[in-house]
């Protein structure tokens, strides 16, 4: 059922479609570590145009600050956090 | 309201004397953007088409509006005082809550823990996703597009500027609600509080320690 485990890189697909897409711009193209596993949930691109879809698994996912931010001015640790659906993410080989 | 106007309120001619130059401002004066009149409209519409009641909208923002943040602060004065029930909150946010009596369904309750090396900050980058259901309505700071956009970019610098600083060796962690979690701060217990009650444990919660722009309040000595 789960796609990606606690400690997996994964990569946010650097894509552009139209709709309600809930990946923030920011985040695409940019490679995180999973943290855990949310369970699945109504897909909001298909849900917000009135249709009805598979659900889809959701990941929390850390982004560190100074992977987001070429000019980020604070410590390593520092990172977002954000909550993406499975589709979006590929796995790092 | 005016109590110190004499004259007869019943009508609004302005042919009687005043003793102030033209009526105060009401707050429906403002001028309406165009989001407001698209969801006015909406409502107008949904209401004319019967799919809802004008009262049960006027309910629905009456129950929205009865939600405060002090409903978080039980939530998390509990959490410092009893260790089982922190782990369930941990484990699930929306259980845990609703033994305290605060429903929330519609979406996934997230708490989150600050620790001596973590610092966390919430934010939804792309609306105002917010812990409603237990907090009540977000700030209108929170809704910025400074807010939203600065957090993730500065987050040191925009929780500077509310007053909190964060040591560089306190990892800050933005919290970004994109999809269906919200999350909670659980701001650290204040030293000094260890004899206090709950309900005094509470009123040292803030809303903004729960969203993590701030930290909970000191005891007062």
């Amino acid at each position: 059922m789960t796609r990606f485990s606690a400690g997996e890189r994964v990569l946010v697909r650097d894509d552009y479609p139209p709709g309600h897409v809930r990946t923030p711009v920011y985040l695409r193209g940019k490679t995180g570590e999973v943290l855990r596993f949310f369970g699945e949930f109504d897909n909001a691109e298909v849900v917000s145009s009135g249709l009805k879809g598979p659900r889809k698994g959701v990941y929390k996912v850390r982004f560190r600050a100074v992977d987001l931010w070429d000019d980020y001015n604070g410590p390593a640790r520092d990172a977002v956090e954000a909550d993406i659906y499975e589709h979006w993410l590929e796995k790092i080989a | 309201m005016s109590g110190d106007h004499d004259h007869d309120h019943d009508h609004h001619g302005h042919d009687h004397d005043h003793d102030h130059p033209h009526a105060p401002p009401q707050p429906d004066d403002k001028v309406h953007s165009y989001y407001q009149i698209l969801g006015v409209a909406l409502k107008e519409l949904l209401i004319e088409k019967g799919v809802v009641e004008a009262a049960e909208v006027r309910r629905q923002i009456e129950r929205r509006d009865s939600i405060t943040p002090a409903n978080g602060s039980k939530v998390v004065a509990k959490a410092w005082t009893d260790p089982a029930f922190r782990a369930r909150l941990f484990a699930d946010g929306n259980s845990a809550v609703a033994e305290l009596g605060f429903e929330m369904t519609t979406t996934k309750l997230v708490a989150v823990e600050n620790t001596p090396s973590e610092h966390n900050v919430v934010v939804c980058t792309l609306c105002s996703c917010y812990p409603r259901d237990l907090l009540g309505l977000p700030p209108s700071w929170y809704k910025s597009r400074a807010y939203r956009a600065r957090i993730v970019r500065e987050p040191r610098a925009v929780l500077a500027e509310f007053g909190t600083r964060v040591p560089d060796d306190v990892a800050v962690r933005v919290h970004d609600s994109t999809a269906d979690m919200r999350f909670l701060v659980v701001p650290m217990r204040p030293e000094g509080t260890q004899g206090l009650r709950e309900d005094e444990l509470a009123a040292l919660v803030t809303r903004d320690s729960m969203v993590g722009v701030a930290v909970a309040r000191a005891p007062e000595r």
